[in-house]
């Protein structure tokens, strides 16, 4: 029998009690990647903070490692948690689950030490095989690689196992295939080779076929699940929307890729390819806007977790302007040629990663305490709520403040460094000192404060939300117009 | 499914142009990257093979395609000695070793790509801030040993910090970054102007 209002882990299923522990690590590497990048923003003010102890190249590693990890460790949480619900039958190894949990959790811990600690190492294949890799956003040593594909294959044995035994549905169907891409993607990055240009070519199937495709299909369908979750909406329908939105995201993102292709040593075919296919990309994210929004209004807001609705609503405007927009800015290379290499790289990265990825795994975390804690009301007149309310006013106000001013920054390196200052060193340190640049970089630091006092607004709401709550959540009924087994409007 | 629906609403037909949309792209970016790769081996079209470090690199302006490209000079070894086919691959792959091991790419960026706290090294070979071509070389070993005693931070105080090279080490990675200079990168950076070398029209 379940007790409103208190967690207790008997309210969860065996994939859930798995979930709510990558949850936990996932949130603790959250504000791990805030402190570093507070730290590595501060030194943009600062240079002389920290020198020679945990320099910029440590703390931006750090920033950006444990975002990577963060969102993975809440997309296979987010998975574990629908799993059982989703195939109506138990998760198939759930010791195994467990394990490779604590596997995966005890190797990130070792691959940070050693980035905090050791930091880099000689020129050797030693190095790259235990020390740090040195490519952005997979840094991880190869040792760690291996392992990462190996829990990642232990994991997607889990989800497809437990699939095969229950019921498969288009949302499960979807996530599987996608699972095996995302696992199989990352063994592009993991060889070394002299030559950059073929290391970076080979590089980008991992960040770009991640980022613009595959993690966005499996948020995609981590949306499906959720809306049906918090809304009600139909099952055929949002179906019918995900089938859509996969169309349309590898129709555009795989080919999408050649955006990354124009100044590496790529042939120039790719200028036509890249920037047509990746002007495409905010197509989908469009209609995942349309989707959410129009679902959220024919239900007229009303939900059974109002925090998780309305992360999930951000991030479907998240994806679509930090993804979509800030990413079309820069794709075509006829502006591609003056942005690329620029602070516009960080401001679309900044709200893409947040808009895109932070929110929606926010959104199921609130659906997973909902349950951890019983099935808790966690709609209007929710006592507390406005802890909710203020995270995700101060984490996007920070944001997209961070986004704006590094934004700034970027148009100014365009104009500063490349057009007029010819991309030397001389131009790239002229427009660092301008002040347009240094004053961005202030008010970056100061949106970063905020966004981080927004992480720990969250953190404390999450670890609280629903205690002493003794309303059950609310129940909430089909539209009557979409009853009938219509499914020509999104619903 | 109600009869009066329209045929392209329904889940089945969605479901049939998701996966054939989603081979047709997957199959297309196969047969681009069979052809892509042939171009960017070393040695290939587009990427010179390593022993071009013992050669003058320009960067000219192409009037045809447009932009600045790579230009291949005559010989000019680096730290005066000419080497092999294998040694030159072997010293750039010790530079390309340390350039990863040392973390590089969350400071600068190589072809653009990286973190934005220090320069792109993509032309640094090329780069007017040695001074000279006949003292680069050496300007280079000194500041790669010893960065934060020749540090070059033009008013931003930003120091490179000490990585421990060695000289050997220095003169790799300055190896690779000259071998970098040679990739047709399709005139990125653009209206970079390089360092005055002999032989310059």
């Amino acid at each position: 029998m379940s007790t409103i209002g208190i967690l207790d882990s008997s309210n969860l299923n065996s994939g859930q009690k798995v979930a709510v522990k990558y949850f936990t690590v996932a949130m603790v590497l959250f504000l791990a990647q805030c402190i570093f990048g507070l730290l590595a923003g501060f030194q943009f003010i600062v240079p002389g903070f920290l020198y020679e102890v945990l320099d910029f190249s440590v703390n931006r590693m750090v920033h950006i490692n444990a975002m990577i990890v963060w969102m993975l460790f809440g997309f296979i949480g987010s998975v574990y948690w629908l799993v059982e619900d989703e195939s109506g039958t138990t998760l198939v190894g759930a010791k195994l689950a467990n394990l490779n949990f604590w596997v995966l959790t005890l190797a990130v811990t070792v691959v940070v030490l050693v980035y905090l600690i050791v930091q880099t190492g000689s020129g050797d294949k030693f190095s790259i095989w235990f020390i740090n890799e040195g490519r952005e956003y997979i840094e991880a040593p190869r040792w760690a690689d291996i392992g990462i594909v190996l829990c990642v294959l232990i994991f997607f044995y889990n989800v497809a196992a437990t699939f095969m035994k229950g019921k498969w549905s288009g949302i499960s169907g979807v996530l599987v295939l996608d699972l095996v891409a995302l696992a199989g993607l990352y063994v592009a990055g993991m060889f070394f080779t002299p030559n950059v240009s073929l290391d970076q070519h080979w590089w980008w199937w991992v960040i770009h076929l991640w980022v613009e495709a595959t993690w966005e299909v499996l948020v995609g369908c981590v949306m499906a699940w959720g809306l049906i979750k918090t809304l009600g909406a139909r099952r055929k329908v949002v179906t019918t929307w995900l089938y859509i939105e996969v169309a349309l995201m590898f129709g555009s993102g795989i080919l999408g890729l050649g955006h990354h292709y124009f100044w590496i040593g790529t042939p120039e075919y790719w200028f036509t390819i890249g920037g047509f296919f990746s002007a495409l990309e905010p197509i989908p994210l469009v209609a995942m806007v349309v989707h959410a929004v129009y679902d959220a209004g024919r239900h007229g807001f009303q939900s059974s977790n109002h925090p998780a609705l309305a992360w999930l609503i951000a991030h479907a405007f998240g994806n679509f302007f930090g993804a979509g927009v800030w990413g079309f800015m820069h794709t075509l290379p006829q502006i591609n040629l003056y942005t690329h290499g620029t602070q516009w790289t960080a401001s679309h990265g900044h709200l893409a990663f947040f808009g895109a990825y932070a929110t929606i795994i926010i959104a199921v975390i609130y659906i997973a305490q909902q349950k951890w804690r019983g099935n808790v009301w966690m709609s209007e007149s929710l006592a507390g709520a406005w802890r909710w309310k203020w995270a995700l006013a101060l984490t996007h106000i920070g944001v997209i403040g961070m986004t704006v001013a590094l934004l700034i920054a970027g148009y100014e390196q365009s104009f500063i460094e490349r057009a007029i200052g010819g991309s030397t060193w001389g131009g790239y340190f002229a427009a660092q000192v301008h002040p347009w640049f240094v004053s961005s970089m202030h008010w970056r630091m100061l949106f970063g404060v905020v966004t981080t006092l927004g992480v720990l607004v969250l953190l404390w709401d999450l670890a609280v939300i629903g205690k002493g709550e003794v309303r059950s959540a609310k129940k909430i009924t089909p539209l009557e117009h979409f009853a009938s087994g219509d499914a020509v409007a999104p619903a | 499914m109600s009869s009066n629906a329209p045929w392209w609403s329904s889940e089945d037909v969605w479901r049939k142009l998701a996966i054939w949309v989603t081979a047709a792209m997957a199959v297309i970016l196969v047969f681009l990257t069979f052809d892509t790769v042939s171009q960017i081996v070393a040695g290939g079209e587009r990427v010179p093979g390593y022993d071009v470090i013992n050669q003058r690199v320009y960067y000219r302006h192409d009037d045809e395609r447009g932009f600045q490209v790579p230009v291949i000079g005559d010989e000019a070894p680096l730290f005066g000695e000419i080497l092999t086919a294998t040694e030159a691959e072997a010293l750039v792959t010790h530079g390309k070793l340390l350039v990863q091991s040392k973390n590089c790419m969350n400071c600068h960026t190589l072809l653009g790509n990286g973190a934005y706290y220090a320069p792109d090294l993509t032309k640094a070979w090329l780069d007017p801030g040695w001074a000279a071509e006949s003292v680069r070389e050496q300007v280079m070993v000194s500041f790669l040993t010893d960065p934060g005693g020749n540090a070059r931070t033009y008013g931003t105080n930003r120091r490179m910090p000490n990585l421990d090279l060695s000289e050997d080490d220095a003169r790799a990675i300055i190896a690779f970054l000259k071998w970098m200079s040679t990739i047709d990168t399709n005139g990125f950076p653009a209206g970079f102007t390089p360092i005055r070398q002999e032989g310059d029209q």
